[in-house]
């Protein structure tokens, strides 16, 4: 029972909360903008990809870190373009990026490494001491540089939402997109700027993801993009809940990797594995109705 | 009207041929001569008549979940979790098909299995359905739940349950299995076709029509396009928004039929994955009709054939890139399209109301047009 109240625990908690974060936090800037945005899931992806084969190829996980952060906000604001000026469905759109993230990826792994499961693998950062006490552990998780990044963003983004100009523009945009344009504001370059801190947030997460395995496997966002949509629901569209929520997340996930073993030999066994996913249908069948969505969500200045 | 079905057909056109000059370039960038590519993925489709049932055989599943997302869409909803319906559904039909006694005649046994699969695939779209209707939950955060919940379901009850290390079940009653089309189309021989395509191809129709001609088809329909007036009008909004669902589930799963009854005789882990997904891209294709979904199904089936034909010079995953590109690419093409129509409405004598609210295009339109 005592590993289950460890700085092992914690560290653990924490590294496996971080993607979920990064995207939350994506999905935070792209809907407290008004736009819909159930892509977070193929932004990890691509993020992650990117991620490891510009690693891969360099052999400098901060290009590659700079080059998933680029595609991130490459696919947000093609998201933003077809939900924005071409006036797609912005579900439809989602749906679309995903699926393309999915098989691009599948498509790159294929072209580049001629695999259909994984990358090899690659030298991530290597920061803080080594050896397997909780307390190394826990130093490396917070010497990564992802992590700092993905801190910086968690912590910055309620403050830039609430006490900016910019902030309060994407707000005014997510909550009254009509309104807004009737002052003179472009809504779509709005909607698009927030959309490009969206992608680039979320990439992120994909690139915490990838450098934690060391390489990139095919489809291993694993559904966290949506199980961060959740938390961004769950939490009333506000950026701090919603990474408090994928924190404990983390903590939960941590719990099954510890009892996996546990687990396996009882008739459980690997069901022990839908533990996220059956804890997010709950919180979601139990959580208040709806509170909090930007009222403008899904909804345009102009027909 | 010709100048409408004209209208209504130029995206589609559009965005198959916008999806051939990708397809060239993708083909280019690995180092294929762009029409040798395209000569290889023709010959492998419609050059052979067992290419044609290759083409046959692959439509079909896409046939179903094309026909599942369209009915949910009627709705306003998204159902993104056919892949894990069909999944389960494939999984506990195989099973009841493997146990029911040989000597069973196909009128008997062939009904039961389908029914059996509707129902359990109809049961897993149940969650993010009454969650959606009750809660109030975004129907596609919970249908991936249900999909990865599924997703480790089905290892466990092979090895848990079953007690089995193949991943993959005893063989279904004969009276379970649908024929090759081989049978009456010689030619055909040596390709997967069954007879569950004519099948697919009717359910299509039959339910299409229902939808338009049924008084609860149309309240679907109706909940799609405005909920309120509907809530306004005593229609139970939450009921009809599950019916669809439901429906959508059990259509889903009845691709069971093209995988595991028409071609396997059996049920194995991963067997007609990935049909769900494009089942997404047929809908969007198909626009609404029931010959769309059937021209969009066999489309995609020719595209995850030729596919194959050219896997050893292009990745078949290609294939896949060009279906999600398809998606946005008839979406931004209908858009335009709708948008001069919109300007030849605009320039109408009879001035609109003014309105106070401009009423947001409701989802089950705009996700069309």
């Amino acid at each position: 029972m005592s590993s289950i109240f460890s700085l092992t625990m914690l560290a653990e908690s924490i590294r496996i909360a971080v993607p979920y974060a990064c995207a939350a936090i994506g999905g935070v800037w792209a809907e407290r903008a008004g736009v819909i945005q159930i892509g977070l899931e193929g932004i990890l992806l691509t993020g992650a990809f990117t991620a490891v084969s510009v690693t891969h190829a360099t052999h400098s996980p901060t290009l590659g870190l700079v080059a998933a952060i680029g595609a991130g906000i490459a696919l947000s604001l093609g998201h933003g373009q077809l939900t924005e000026r071409a006036r797609v469905h912005a579900v439809i759109s989602g749906i679309a990026l995903n699926l393309l993230a999915l098989a691009a990826t599948r498509m790159g792994l294929r072209a580049l490494y001629d695999s259909a499961s994984n990358s090899p693998g690659i030298e991530a950062y290597r920061f803080g001491p080594t050896g397997a006490t909780g307390g190394a552990m826990l130093l490396r998780v917070l010497a990564d540089p992802v992590f700092f990044c993905a801190l910086a963003a968690v912590a910055a983004t309620p403050f830039v939402l609430r006490n900016t100009r910019f902030g309060l523009r994407v707000r005014a945009a997510g909550e009254n997109p009509v309104a807004t344009a009737s002052v003179g504001i472009s809504v779509t370059r709005v909607r698009l700027s927030a959309l490009a801190v969206s992608g680039a947030i979320c990439a992120l997460g994909g690139a915490h993801l990838a450098y934690d395995q060391q390489r990139f496997e095919s489809g291993m966002s694993a559904g966290r993009g949506f199980i961060a949509l959740a938390a961004v629901v769950v939490s009333g569209w506000r950026a701090g809940r919603a990474a408090l929520a994928c924190l404990a997340f983390g903590v939960l996930e941590a719990l099954q990797i510890t009892l996996q073993d546990e687990v396996r030999k009882t008739a459980v066994g690997d069901l022990i594995q839908t533990l996220p996913y059956v804890a997010t249908l709950l919180v979601l069948a139990l959580a208040p109705r709806r509170a909090g969505a930007p009222e403008g969500l899904g909804k345009h200045a102009a027909e | 009207m010709n100048d409408k079905r004209v209208r209504a057909l130029l995206p589609i056109v559009l965005a198959i041929a916008g999806g051939i000059l990708l397809f060239n370039l993708i083909a280019f960038a690995f180092g294929e001569a762009p029409a040798s590519a395209l000569r290889v993925a023709f010959e492998g489709t419609w050059g052979t008549p067992y290419g044609f049932g290759q083409v046959l055989f692959k439509a079909t599943p896409l046939l179903f979940t094309g026909l599942a997302f369209e009915v949910a869409l009627r709705a306003g909803l998204f159902n993104i979790g056919a892949e894990g319906q069909l999944a389960l559904a494939s999984l506990v039909g195989a099973l009841v098909a493997a146990n029911l006694p040989a000597s069973l005649p196909m009128p008997i046994a062939l009904p039961i299995v389908l029914a059996v699969a509707a129902a359990v695939g109809a049961l897993v779209a149940f969650v993010p359905a009454i969650l959606r209707a009750r809660r109030g939950v975004h129907e596609i955060i919970t249908a991936i739940m249900v999909n990865r919940i599924v997703d480790a379901i089905l290892p466990w009850t092979f090895s848990t349950v079953l007690g089995s290390t193949s991943l993959r079940t005893a063989d279904i009653a004969p009276g379970a299995a649908l024929p090759r089309l081989d049978r009456v189309v010689p030619s055909f021989a040596g390709s997967a076709a069954s007879f569950a395509f004519p099948l697919a191809v009717v359910i299509v129709f039959a339910a299409m029509s229902l939808l338009d001609r049924t008084r609860p088809g149309r309240e679907i329909r109706w909940v799609g396009l405005r909920p309120e007036a509907c809530r306004a009008e005593g229609i139970d909004v939450e009921r009809r928004m599950l019916l669809a669902m439901l429906l959508s589930g059990a259509l889903a799963a009845l691709a069971v039929s093209s995988t595991a009854l028409g071609y396997k005789g059996y049920y194995e882990l991963g067997l007609g994955a990935g049909a769900g997904w494009s089942g997404i891209a047929v809908a969007m294709l198909g626009r609404g009709k029931a010959i769309g979904i059937v021209l969009a199904a066999i489309f995609l089936g020719t595209l995850e054939q030729a596919g194959l034909a050219v896997n050893a010079r292009v990745p078949k995953e290609a294939m896949d890139v060009l279906e999600a590109t398809l998606i946005v690419l008839v979406a931004v093409a209908s858009r335009v399209a709708s948008k001069r129509t919109g300007v030849v409405q605009a320039a109408d004598p009879e001035p609109e109301p003014p309105r106070d609210n401009p009423a947001p295009t409701p989802a089950s339109e705009e996700a069309r047009s």
